[in-house]
C-alpha cells in the first residue's frame, strides 16, 4: 500500500441547493492508492460532497483538484474521461440497457486500463449468467455490483461509491466490500460515502466523519473510538 | 370540532382545541391570514374606476373603438381561461378554439334555428359547450404534456371538419347571423359591447374568486408538484376537470360574442388555430400564473394589432420570436418582471402570515 | 374493386405517415419532448429540396444527399441552441417554445416563397404504377413505405446496437446517470433531434414529391404523425407504421365514402383509440 501525493484536494468548499447551503468549508484528501470512508448521517451532506466531486453540483464555492489540476468548469462527463468515476447512490442501472450494455457503457470515456467486461465479471462471477437480461430485472445485490462493474470500466483513478450498502442483506454487502482490494490493487483510490460504520472501518485507511454539512472528525480508524466517532455523527456535546 | 377552513378559522383557536386546555400554558401568538395588500386596495378602486368609465364607452366612443374594445375584452377573457388552464392547472391546451367555435356556430344555431334571442343565445352557446367539454376532457385527459396539447388540436380539428361537411350550418363556406336584425345597427353594437365588457371583466372576476377559495389553493399546490398535492389528498383528476369546464365555458361565451359582433362565422376562421396562438401570445408575454398577466398581454396585444397588422407575416413573427424569448428568458412575463421588482399583487390571492411583534424584554419567558 | 384499391393506396400512404411519425416518436423516446413544429420541419425540407432542384437542376430524390445532413445539422443547432433549455422542467416550455417556432417557420416560408402550392417534380416515376392483378400500385408510393420500413428498421438498428444508440437510450433513461458514465447528455439529445430532422427531411421530399405543399401544411403533417403514434402506441416504433397504416387505410376509405370525410375519418379513428383502447395497438400499458 502506497501513500503518495494528494490525488484528490478538496479546499474550503461550499454548496448550495437552491438557498439551502448544503456544505460548509469541506477540505479533504484522498492519496493515491488510499481507500478513504465518509460517515455521517442522513443529511450530512456525503452524498453532495461525492457529487461535487463528480460534477453534478452547479452552485459551489471553493476548489476541488484532481491530480494537481483544478476541476471548476469542467462537466461531469468529462471528469469521467480524467479518471473520477462514481457509482451513484441507489445504483441507477439503466433499464433500457441489458447487463453486458451496461457494462459496455460504463466504458464510454474509453480509457485504458485492466477493467474489460470479462475482468467485472471474473470480479463479480453472479453477473455472468444474465448478460442478456434487462438491466432492472436483478436482485438488489446484483444491480449494486452490476453498478459497480459499470463505474469500473471507465478504468478510473478514483472511484466514488455512494452508500453501496443501503437495501442490501450484510451477506450482499461483504461480498461487495471484498472486492475493495481487487479495486484498488488494479490502481484506483476509493472513496467510500458509507452509512454502515462498521464495514467503512473496516475497509478504510482514513476516515472523515460528516455531520451538518461539516468535517466533524477525521482520522485513521485506529484512532478513532467509540465514544468520539459517536459525538461526531450525533453531534453530542460532552 | 372547530374547523379547519383557512378562510375562516381563528388559528388561535385551532391551537387551543389541539393542545387541550387553555388556562394550563401561556396562549399561543396570534398569528393573522390575510390577503388583501395596500397595493391591492387601491388597485381594486382603480379597477371598478376603469370599469366604470369603460361601461359609459358607447356614450362617448366611435364605433370603431368600440369595435376594438370588443376584441380586447373577447381576448382577455379567453386570455384568462387560457391562463388558467396552463398557468393554474398546468393543461396546456392549443385546442379552445373548438369552444370559440361551439359558441359561435351554438349562438347560430339556437338564434336562428330555435328562435331565441341572439344575446340570451350566447350563455346558452356556453352551457352546451360546457357540457360537451366533459366527454372530451376525459378522452383528452389521457393523453399528457406535449401530446395532451396536440390531442386537444385535434379534437378542434375534428369539430371543424364536422361543422364543414355539416350542410345545416352553412357548411364549408359558412352562415350570418340573421337574428339580429330585429335590433336597430346602434343598439346591436351598444349591446354587444355591453356584453363583451361583461364577459372580460366576469372572466377576470370569475377567475380571482375560483382562486380565492381553496380551489386556488389546491391548484397552485398541483401546479408546483402535482405528486405532493396528490398525496395531501388533493383530487388532482377532478381539479383539472373542474378547470377544464369553466375554460370551455368561458372560451364559448368570448367566441360567441365575438361572432356576434362580427356576424359571418367561416369554419376555418372559428376553429382557427390562430385564435390558440394569440391566447398564448397574450398569456405569456402578458405574464403566465397571474391574474394581472392576461390583462397587461391583451393591452399590449391589442396595440401592436392595430399598429402593426399591415404588415402581415411579419407582425405575426415577431410575436413568434418575443414568445420563444419570453418563454426562455422571462418566464413570467411582463408582469411577472414588475411583480417580482415590487412585490405588487393586484389580484392577490396568496394568504400571508401576519406575525405579532416579538414579545419585549422583562415579558415572561 | 375500388375498396380493395383504396385499401391498398391506404396502407402505402401508411408508409408517409410513418415517415412523419417516427422523428416525433423519437424525440419523445429520448427527451420526452413533443415538437410542435415537426410538421413545419419537413415542410422547410421540401422548400430546401425546391431551392436545391431550381438551382441545380438536380431529380428531387437525389437532393436527399444535400437536405437529410443540412437538416440534420439544423435538428443539431435547434436541440443545442434552444430546446436544451427546456428539458426539464415543468414541461410547459417545450411546449410553448416549439409552438411559437411553429408559427414563425410557417410565416418566414409564408414571406419567402408566397402562399403558392408547390410540387416537386420526380418525372415519370410518380405516374407509373405495378398492375397486381385488378389493382394498381403505385410505384412512388410503394417507394415510400419501404422507405419508411426502412428507416425505422434503420432508426432500431441503430439504437439496438450501436454505441451511439446506447448512449441514447441510457440518455433517455437517467440523463444524470449517464453524465457519471461519460455520456454528454446534451451532445445526445442534439443527435437525437439532428436524427428526427434528417427523417423529417426524408417525409418532406417524400410529400413533396407525392403531392403539392405549402407554407401552412405543416400544421396538418403534424397531427397525422400524432395520430399515427398514438394509433400505433407510445414507445414502439413498429407499432407506429402499423399506426400509420392504420391512419392511411382509414382516410382513404373515408374519402370514398365522402369526398370532405378523408381527414375527419382518420381523426374519428384516432378518437376511438384513445377512448377504448389509450395505449395503443402495441404500446405499453398506460397508467393513469
Amino acid at each position: 500500500m502506497s501513500i503518495g501525493r494528494p490525488l484528490l484536494d478538496v479546499l474550503g468548499l461550499d454548496a448550495w441547493y437552491g438557498d439551502f447551503q448544503a456544505l460548509f468549508d469541506i477540505s479533504i484528501t484522498v492519496a493515491e492508492g488510499e481507500v478513504v470512508a465518509i460517515i455521517g448521517a442522513n443529511g450530512a451532506g456525503k452524498s453532495t460532497l461525492l457529487r461535487t466531486i463528480a460534477g453534478l453540483q452547479p452552485r459551489t464555492a471553493g476548489s476541488v483538484s484532481f491530480d494537481g489540476a483544478a476541476l471548476a468548469g469542467v462537466p461531469a462527463h468529462r471528469r469521467v474521461g480524467l479518471g473520477i468515476s462514481m457509482v451513484p447512490e441507489g445504483r441507477r442501472i439503466f433499464p433500457s440497457l441489458s447487463v453486458e450494455e451496461n457494462l459496455l457503457i460504463g466504458a464510454q470515456a474509453r480509457r485504458p486500463g485492466p477493467w474489460t467486461v470479462a475482468a467485472v465479471l471474473e470480479l463479480f462471477p453472479m453477473l455472468g449468467d444474465k448478460r442478456r437480461r434487462g438491466g432492472s430485472q436483478l436482485s438488489g445485490g446484483e444491480q449494486q455490483t452490476l453498478a459497480i462493474g459499470r463505474g469500473l470500466m471507465a478504468n478510473p483513478r478514483l472511484l466514488l461509491l455512494d452508500e453501496v450498502s443501503l437495501g442490501l442483506a450484510p451477506i450482499v454487502v461483504g461480498r461487495i466490500y471484498q472486492a475493495l482490494p481487487a479495486i484498488r490493487a488494479a490502481g484506483a483510490s476509493v472513496v467510500v460515502v458509507e452509512q454502515d460504520i462498521g464495514q467503512a472501518l473496516g475497509a478504510a485507511d482514513r476516515v472523515y466523519c460528516m455531520l451538518e454539512g461539516r468535517v466533524a472528525l477525521e482520522g485513521g480508524p485506529a484512532e478513532l473510538d467509540r465514544d468520539r466517532i459517536a459525538a461526531a455523527y450525533f453531534g453530542m456535546r460532552a | 370540532m372547530t374547523t379547519l377552513d383557512p378562510d375562516r378559522a381563528d388559528p388561535a383557536d385551532v391551537d387551543r382545541a389541539a393542545s387541550g386546555s387553555p388556562a394550563a400554558k401561556e396562549p399561543p401568538p396570534r398569528v393573522d391570514v390575510e390577503r388583501a395588500t395596500a397595493a391591492s386596495r387601491v388597485g381594486a378602486v382603480l379597477a371598478l374606476l376603469a370599469v366604470a368609465v369603460l361601461g359609459t364607452a358607447p356614450l362617448w366612443a366611435r364605433t370603431s373603438v368600440l369595435r376594438t374594445l370588443v376584441g380586447f375584452f373577447t381576448l382577455l377573457a379567453l386570455a384568462t381561461m387560457w391562463n388558467l388552464l396552463a398557468g393554474y392547472a398546468g393543461l396546456v391546451s392549443i385546442g379552445q378554439q373548438a369552444y370559440i367555435g361551439v359558441g359561435a356556430y351554438g349562438l347560430y344555431w339556437l338564434s336562428d334555428s330555435a328562435g331565441l334571442d341572439p344575446f340570451a343565445a350566447v350563455p346558452v352557446a356556453a352551457l352546451v359547450a360546457a357540457v360537451i367539454s366533459v366527454p372530451i376532457a376525459v378522452l383528452a385527459f389521457r393523453l399528457r404534456g406535449g401530446y395532451f396539447a396536440i390531442g386537444t388540436w385535434v379534437i378542434a380539428e375534428t369539430l371543424r371538419l364536422l361543422v364543414a361537411n355539416t350542410t345545416q350550418l352553412g357548411g364549408g363556406s359558412g352562415v350570418t347571423i340573421t337574428a339580429v336584425s330585429g335590433y336597430d345597427r346602434q343598439t346591436r353594437i351598444y349591446l354587444t359591447y355591453w356584453l363583451a365588457l361583461a364577459v372580460g371583466v366576469g372572466a377576470v372576476a370569475l377567475t380571482y374568486l375560483l382562486l380565492r377559495r381553496r380551489l386556488g389553493l389546491a391548484l397552485t399546490a398541483n401546479r408546483d408538484s402535482e405528486t405532493s398535492a396528490r398525496s395531501l389528498g388533493v383530487d388532482v383528476y377532478r381539479v383539472k376537470l373542474l378547470v377544464y369546464v369553466v375554460a370551455a365555458f368561458g372560451c364559448a361565451l368570448a367566441g360567441a360574442v365575438i361572432y356576434l359582433n362580427l356576424l359571418r362565422i367561416q369554419p376555418d376562421a372559428a376553429f382557427s388555430v390562430n385564435w390558440s396562438a394569440f391566447m398564448i401570445f397574450i398569456v405569456l408575454i402578458g405574464g403566465i400564473g397571474t391574474i394581472e398577466g392576461p390583462i397587461v398581454g391583451a393591452v399590449l396585444f391589442v396595440v401592436v394589432q392595430e399598429t402593426l397588422t399591415q404588415y402581415g407575416s411579419w407582425y405575426l413573427i415577431l410575436l413568434g420570436l418575443i414568445a420563444v424569448a419570453v418563454a426562455l428568458r422571462a418566464r413570467h412575463g411582463l408582469w411577472g418582471l414588475v411583480a417580482e421588482r415590487t412585490g405588487i399583487s393586484l389580484f392577490p390571492v396568496r394568504r400571508r402570515l401576519k406575525l405579532p411583534p416579538p414579545p419585549t424584554p422583562g415579558g415572561s419567558r | 374493386m375500388t375498396t380493395a384499391n383504396n385499401l391498398v393506396q391506404g396502407l402505402l400512404l401508411g408508409g408517409l405517415y410513418a415517415l412523419f411519425a417516427t422523428g416525433l416518436s423519437l424525440m419523445f423516446g429520448v427527451m420526452r419532448l413533443v415538437n410542435l413544429a415537426h410538421g413545419d420541419f419537413a415542410i422547410l425540407a421540401a422548400f430546401l429540396a425546391l431551392v436545391v432542384v431550381d438551382g441545380t437542376g438536380l431529380h428531387p430524390l437525389l437532393t436527399l444527399a444535400i437536405v437529410v445532413p443540412a437538416m440534420f445539422a439544423v435538428g443539431y443547432l435547434l436541440q443545442r441552441g434552444v430546446l436544451n433549455f427546456t428539458v426539464g422542467g415543468d414541461g410547459l416550455a417545450p411546449v410553448l417554445v416549439t409552438f411559437g417556432l411553429s408559427i414563425i417557420l410557417q410565416n418566414v416560408l409564408l414571406e419567402l416563397f408566397s402562399a403558392d402550392s408547390r410540387g416537386l417534380d420526380a418525372g415519370a416515376i410518380e405516374d407509373t404504377s405495378l398492375a397486381l392483378g385488378r389493382l394498381n400500385v403505385g410505384w412512388f408510393p410503394l417507394l415510400t413505405l419501404v422507405t419508411g420500413a426502412a428507416v425505422l428498421a434503420g432508426l432500431q438498428l441503430l439504437l439496438a446496437r450501436t454505441r451511439l444508440g446506447r448512449a441514447l437510450r441510457a440518455t433517455s433513461d437517467d440523463p444524470e446517470a449517464a453524465q457519471l458514465v461519460g455520456v454528454d447528455h446534451r451532445h445526445a439529445f442534439a443527435v437525437a433531434t439532428g436524427l428526427a430532422m434528417a427523417t423529417v427531411a426524408i417525409a418532406g421530399i417524400f410529400l413533396g414529391i407525392r403531392t403539392t405543399f405549402s407554407p401552412a401544411l405543416g400544421p396538418t403533417r403534424l397531427i397525422f404523425a400524432f395520430e399515427a403514434v398514438i394509433i400505433g402506441g407510445l414507445g414502439s416504433l413498429w407499432g407506429t407504421l402499423v399506426g400509420g397504416m392504420v391512419l392511411g387505410v382509414a382516410q382513404t376509405l373515408g374519402a370514398q365514402i365522402s369526398p370532405g370525410w378523408g381527414v375527419l375519418t382518420g381523426n374519428l379513428v384516432f378518437l376511438a383509440v384513445l377512448a377504448f383502447r389509450p395505449s395503443g395497438l402495441f404500446g405499453k400499458p398506460v397508467t393513469t
